[in-house]
């Protein structure tokens, strides 16, 4: 059903790729949602620059303890579009260590006001749980109206 | 109206590129490479055993995967395993494959053989 849903939802997506300047919400490509979004959050590529990502694609059997390799076509097709997108602004200009997004200055300005213990809750799990309060994050949506803190 | 709606699955299929196989005949095909039968006993057995890196399939997919899973490191949602649960597991052999590959990798840090994807899936058919 998935494959079905995509096929008729794809030319839709496709023409609702529009930057959302000055907000927080992201275009997100529907073949990097269905693969990287299976196991994360699908991170906007927005939030790491070019460097970090020709080494996040370039390592995918060795991805953060994981493996996470993909077929030759999808791994094209999403490495062309997550470069297309890297980041250039304020938020991107150096990669943060290990490449990670949650490292990044900016991430932790960000999120300065969560609590330290809020992290560690049974429904958050890790910082990297985007979607855990960014209720919108699995559709690139992270404006600040949506967010809620589970308990 | 039931045949329209599987011929326009079988078109969506098709323009996707995806081999639409049921979980029938990808545990015939697993088994048939195997040159052996599967035993659901031994797959839930496997299924539950640890590797070297202290995940099991049951860390991400849950011990009983008719319920929802969670990913051991994200903390992401994972949809039920058994095609009893979720309708849309083990129809697409590629997908299939990949996540084969993937996840033997992680937890057991080999490839699984043709027997232990045989013996896992015939398990999860047993599951209602």
């Amino acid at each position: 059903m998935t494959a079905l849903r995509f096929a008729l939802l794809a030319p839709l997506a496709l023409t609702s790729m529009l930057a959302h300047a000055g907000d927080d919400r992201y275009a997100l490509s529907p073949a990097y949602v269905q693969e990287c979004g299976a196991c994360h959050s699908p991170y906007p590529p927005a939030l790491l620059p070019k460097e970090s990502w020709q080494r996040l694609m370039g390592s995918l059997d060795k991805h953060y303890g994981t493996d996470a390799t993909l077929d030759a076509s999808a791994q094209k097709s999403i490495g062309d579009w997550v470069l297309a997108h890297a980041g250039s602004g304020k938020r991107a200009r150096t990669a943060p260590p290990e490449d990670r997004i949650t490292r990044g200055d900016w991430f932790i300005r960000e999120h300065r006001e969560v609590p330290k213990a809020a992290w560690s809750r049974p429904a958050i799990k890790s910082a990297s749980n985007c979607s855990a309060c960014h209720r919108g994050a699995n559709e690139g949506d992270y404006d600040e109206d949506r967010i809620s803190i589970p308990r | 109206m039931k045949k329209i709606s599987s011929l326009l699955i079988a078109l969506a299929l098709a323009a996707a590129g995806a081999q639409a196989a049921t979980p029938a005949e990808q545990l015939a095909g697993y088994s048939a490479t195997a040159k052996a039968a599967a035993d659901p006993a031994r797959g839930q057995k496997f299924f539950a055993t640890q590797g070297p890196k202290e995940w099991s399939c049951a860390s991400c997919h849950g011990s009983t995967p008719t319920g929802m899973g969670k990913h051991a490191s994200t903390g992401k949602a994972i949809q039920p395993l058994a095609p009893a649960a979720n309708a849309e597991r083990f129809t697409d052999v590629a997908k299939t494959e990949k996540w084969f590959r993937r996840n033997c990798n992680d937890v057991l840090g080999r490839e699984c053989t043709p027997g232990e994807k045989a013996d896992v899936l015939a398990w999860l058919m047993t599951l209602k």
